[in-house]
């Protein structure tokens, strides 16, 4: 047993303290930031603030040094190489810079198959681009039992599929993907494969070698991180033959009034002067994640998770997985006769802080014939007490509610 | 983030004029004619409303609405369709959002009030 997790966690952030009675229960939404991330990017602020990658004195090399350590950081945390690490500022960036130019040569013949339980930042963007280039779009249904059903993903991915991007974690129902097999299934039609990891980065271990995705992306914020900062992992092969998203400086080797040439990857990626202190945060924060240990932190979310299904369980219609084994702590949830913004209003005066709505995720929200449910979402920092307070408070909204 | 209120401040909120306006709702309804029929969506929470009006002598003769939403929404949708009939719809368009919070009669924090203006808005979008 990790000894940092739970109480222990909260020692690290500041916010607890200031707040010590707040049971934050949305970090599906946002992770809350710990002193060491905090205090890396406010150590670039005052104490080496340059820009990278250009500059010939001392300061500038310590802030590109820093910056380039965060990159090693990241490419460690998913055991990737540096140089198949992004900075981006979020998964969206990410999702949607390969819907841009992955599709550039697709055709009316060929398809891109997501699931029905896609984020919508990992679904517009695929929308657009099959809108311009008239390629179709195919949804691998979900069993009743709220997973990705196999046997759908079998009959959609076929020859013309060129690619299958999926959530590795549901921010709706928390359902974690099958995602060796469904990368499988793409590998065989030659598919290339997109996994949206935003809820997965703090909450599982990831590997990308051994998950043998092509494409990974997720956000910082969502892994006790800074906002804004983000990676797109790419296997180096397919990065190599990507064109740039956006132009300018740093992104180049040679130019002239005419033409330019890339520089080498990543950097013909990262045009401008990326988020310098938000990347130096990150790197922090896959470090912070590191330390406290990811199995650790999945065994004590595991635990905590399966607690809140049995407590809340009791009170309320639970949209998501049983299976313990197959989920993480995002836990959405219906009350017959209350609408989930009244509940979250309710709850938030308690100090019991979720989310209401429909997650970004519209069209699943139909799909299971809900107009929204409400979300609590564990972290590292969550404890039995925050769920007690969670069941205490969606009693008191169902008297309030119900009545 | 409002931390530890005393129940009586959810109280002031979700008192029994508005849960007994979100559990009966008045002009819940499809008009058996009408006029103008306007959907209005709350993309915060995905809530849609649907009103649909009809019109006698320059006046608003009957209203109706129908779709789900919060307590407040649903309250407010009652309060608002109830206090449009007979007007013009110059007396519509007038109408302030603080004229609807008013209404209300409750405290509308920062994240609710699109759900205590979505009808009023609604109703506003179909006269122009």
């Amino acid at each position: 047993m990790n000894l940092m997790t739970g109480t222990a966690a909260k020692q690290h952030f500041a916010l607890f303290a200031r707040h010590p009675h707040l049971a934050y229960l949305d970090n599906a939404a946002s992770t809350q930031t710990p002193q060491a991330v905090v205090g890396a990017m406010a150590s670039y602020y005052t104490g080496y603030r340059a820009n990278i990658h250009r500059g010939v004195y001392e300061l500038s090399a310590l802030a590109t040094g820093r910056y380039e350590n965060a990159r090693g950081a990241l490419a460690r945390f998913i055991n990737a190489s540096a140089d198949e690490i992004i900075f981006t500022s979020g998964t969206t960036a990410g999702l949607n810079w390969l819907a841009l130019r992955l599709t550039q040569k697709f055709t009316s013949r060929d398809n891109v198959v997501l699931t029905r339980l896609e984020h919508h930042a990992n679904l517009v963007p695929w929308q657009q681009a099959a809108k311009e280039r008239g390629f179709s779009l195919r949804f691998v249904e979900l069993t009743p039992g709220y997973e990705i059903d196999l046997a759908s993903a079998r009959t959609l991915i076929d020859e013309n599929t060129k690619v299958v991007g999926f959530a590795l974690v549901s921010n709706t129902l928390g359902t974690i993907s099958p995602a060796r097999e469904l990368i499988a299934l793409a590998h065989e039609r030659g598919a290339l494969t997109i996994v949206d990891a935003a809820q997965a980065a703090a909450h599982l271990p990831l590997d990308v070698r051994d998950l043998e995705a092509d494409f990974v992306a997720f956000s910082g914020h969502k892994m006790y991180g800074p906002t804004g900062s983000g990676v797109l992992f790419g296997r180096r092969e397919h990065l190599r033959r990507l064109e740039p998203l956006f132009y300018g400086g740093e992104m180049v080797s040679h130019v002239t009034y005419e033409t330019a040439e890339w520089a080498g990857i990543p950097e013909r990626f990262e045009a401008g002067t990326p988020a310098i202190a938000e990347a130096i945060g990150l790197g922090a924060a896959a470090e912070f994640i590191t330390g406290l240990d990811l199995a650790a932190i999945r065994a004590h979310e595991t635990r905590l998770t399966e607690y809140a299904l049995e407590k809340v369980g009791k009170e309320v219609k639970i949209i998501g997985p049983a299976d313990i084994s197959r989920r993480t702590g995002v836990v959405s949830f219906v009350i017959k006769g209350a609408h989930p913004h009244d509940i979250a209003d309710i709850l938030d005066k308690h100090g019991v802080v979720v989310r209401a709505g429909h997650h970004c995720t519209m069209p699943l929200m139909r799909y299971l014939g809900l107009t929204g449910a409400t979300r609590a979402s564990l972290g590292v920092y969550s404890t039995a007490e925050d769920i007690d307070r969670l069941v205490e408070g969606v009693r008191y909204a169902k008297k309030v509610l119900c009545a | 983030m409002r931390l530890e209120l005393p129940h009586s401040e959810i109280e002031a909120v979700y008192k029994e004029m508005i849960l007994e306006l979100f559990r009966h709702p008045l002009n819940k309804k499809i008009p058996k004619r009408y006029d103008v029929k306007r959907r209005g969506l709350n993309p915060s929470c995905g809530d849609e409303i649907e009103v649909m009006i009809a019109w006698e002598e320059g006046k608003l003769s009957d209203i109706g609405h129908q779709g789900q939403g919060c307590a407040i929404s649903q309250a407010a949708a009652s309060l608002i369709t109830d206090y449009v009939k007979g007007k013009t719809a110059t007396e519509i368009l007038s109408i302030t959002n603080t004229d609807m919070i008013n209404m209300l009669g409750i405290p509308v924090s920062y994240t609710r009030i699109k759900c205590a203006l979505l009808c009023l808005s609604t109703i506003q979008d179909a006269l122009t």
